[in-house]
């Protein structure tokens, strides 16, 4: 019976892939079921997942069998019946409390991180003498990281014209810009392809047997 | 074929769809070369002295396993190899099967090895940053009970572990956010404990500048080509190998594609300047 489900979550997978990528020739019946029902299905797994993985463990259990220590758990889970209350027109503006808590809790929290990760420790790992290292071809690339980010920086510097020496130098920064962006587009397009492998070697392999794992 | 005619692009999408399909069929076996990013993630296993404890986070589902699972797999199994023992957790919910996957198949490959003294599943924790930064300062608060509902403190592994002081490194495997750049916040920038990891292609770019002087990261394996230069290096080739001759041959029709894109449209400027049509 199990080996029976299996192949039947395989075939149902093979076809639902098929369903989703004919959607590439055009829209079609096929893919708007599929859609819907990846859709559905997500949303009921998400659910139960919330319940069970997060609210359970981490809120009932805790309330049920030990109330009096950990009662500081009903400030969260009052949090979250006040942001349920969006759904009630007439008292939606309760809602805001919670979203207000959310924003400013996270702003505290990932102002210091981000200011020491992206920007203390970027800039640190930028400020180096370039013409130290091992050969040349680390020397060249040095300067690149140094001239790049200067004037990548200035590019970004809109409250002087761009003319003269400055608008020279922000459009060495376009420059560096492009060579930036092609490279994230050339990382996109290796991550869709990438997709596309593992679909085909699920096709290939787990539905048609053509090829090992 | 006139300037202007466009090819229909369900022509493009069929010829990728061969063009991946048949390497996948009849592999080539095309070289694969390592690069300094990767090697840095390797030489760190590498240098683990046996017997330390690191912790690998499962932080991606589904959607992102063609080029984070044959990674994480990579890394684990040279991680059990050199008896370097594992803690399994993770910051996205499915993280926890997709290290089920891999524990399954690992144990028919290293029947030896044995659950909670060699490796262990702390499973899914939510609140990304703000648990991450609480593990640093105890574990036993964030993780009580495996996986299985086990106490941690029935799991040998787990002896003597309380916070990041007692971990060798972190590998991150994450498709975005709660993910890499958490440990890396937290992790290393706070604790200054080493982090690695890999990311998909598509966050490659916004995770490679932690890769610095600082070190905030060690090394990165980038997308599916990272996942096969892990697999190269620990010559255990896997799904990203067979996979990369697809990859290539793919890119290859994809600039293919890009430069008569770019021919034609210099051949209408061309026309245009003329007055032609």
């Amino acid at each position: 019976m199990l080996h029976f489900f299996e192949v039947l979550g395989v075939w149902l997978a093979a076809l639902f892939t098929f369903a989703i990528y004919s959607f590439l020739y055009k829209d079609n019946p096929f893919y708007k079921v599929a859609e819907q029902i990846f859709v559905g299905l997500s949303a009921g797994y998400w659910f139960i997942y919330t319940v069970y993985s997060i609210l359970i463990p981490n809120l009932f259990l805790p309330l049920s069998e030990d109330f009096t220590g950990n009662w500081i758990k009903m400030i969260p889970a009052v949090l979250g019946i006040m942001m349920l209350l969006r759904l009630i027109p007439s008292i939606d503006w309760v809602s805001r409390y919670p979203v207000a808590f959310v924003i400013g809790t996270t702003s505290g929290v990932f102002f210091l991180r981000y200011l020491k990760s992206d920007v203390i420790n970027q800039m640190t790992a930028t400020m180096i003498n370039p013409f130290t290292g091992g050969d040349w071809v680390v020397v060249i690339g040095q300067l690149l990281l140094v001239v790049g980010t200067i004037t990548g920086v200035i590019y970004f510097y809109f409250s002087k014209k761009h003319e003269g020496a400055f608008g020279v130098t922000a459009k060495i920064g376009i420059y560096f810009l492009m060579v930036s962006f092609g490279a994230a587009f050339g990382y996109t397009a290796m991550a869709r392809i990438s997709l596309l492998i593992g679909r085909l070697q699920f096709l290939l392999g787990d539905w048609l047997g053509i090829i090992g794992h | 074929m006139s300037a202007h005619k466009q090819i229909d692009r369900r022509w493009i999408f069929l010829l990728i769809f061969i063009c991946v399909a048949l390497p996948l069929i009849f592999v080539i076996g095309l070289p694969i070369e390592t690069t300094e990013n990767s090697r840095l993630v390797y030489d760190l296993v590498q240098n683990t002295p046996p017997g330390s404890k690191v912790i690998l986070s499962f932080d991606y589902d589904p959607g992102s396993k063609p080029e984070l699972h044959p990674m994480a797999t990579a890394v684990m199994k040279n991680c059990l190899e050199r008896n370097v023992k594992v803690i399994i957790t993770a910051l996205w919910p499915m993280g926890v099967q997709m290290a089920e996957e891999i524990h399954e198949e690992l144990k028919t490959e290293y029947p030896q090895m044995e659950y909670g003294v060699d490796y262990v599943n702390l499973g899914f924790k939510a609140g990304g940053m703000v648990t991450v930064q609480a593990m640093g300062k105890s574990f036993r608060t964030i993780f009580p009970t495996d996986l299985n509902g086990t106490s941690i403190n029935e799991l040998p592994i787990m002896n003597g572990v309380k916070n990041f002081d007692n971990i060798a490194f972190v590998c991150s495997f994450s498709a975005g956010d709660p993910g890499i750049k958490q440990w890396v916040q937290i992790t290393h920038d706070t604790f200054g404990k080493p982090v690695t990891g890999g990311v998909t292609g598509v966050s490659a770019p916004a995770v490679l500048p932690y890769v610095n002087e600082q070190q905030q990261l060690t090394g990165l394996l980038a997308g599916l080509k990272g996942a096969a230069e892990y697999e190269f290096m620990v010559k255990k080739p896997g799904t990203a190998t067979s996979g990369m001759d697809a990859q290539s041959i793919a890119h290859l029709l994809i600039i293919i594609f890009i430069a008569i894109g770019n021919i034609n449209y210099w051949r209408n400027k061309k026309k245009e300047a003329k007055g032609g049509e």
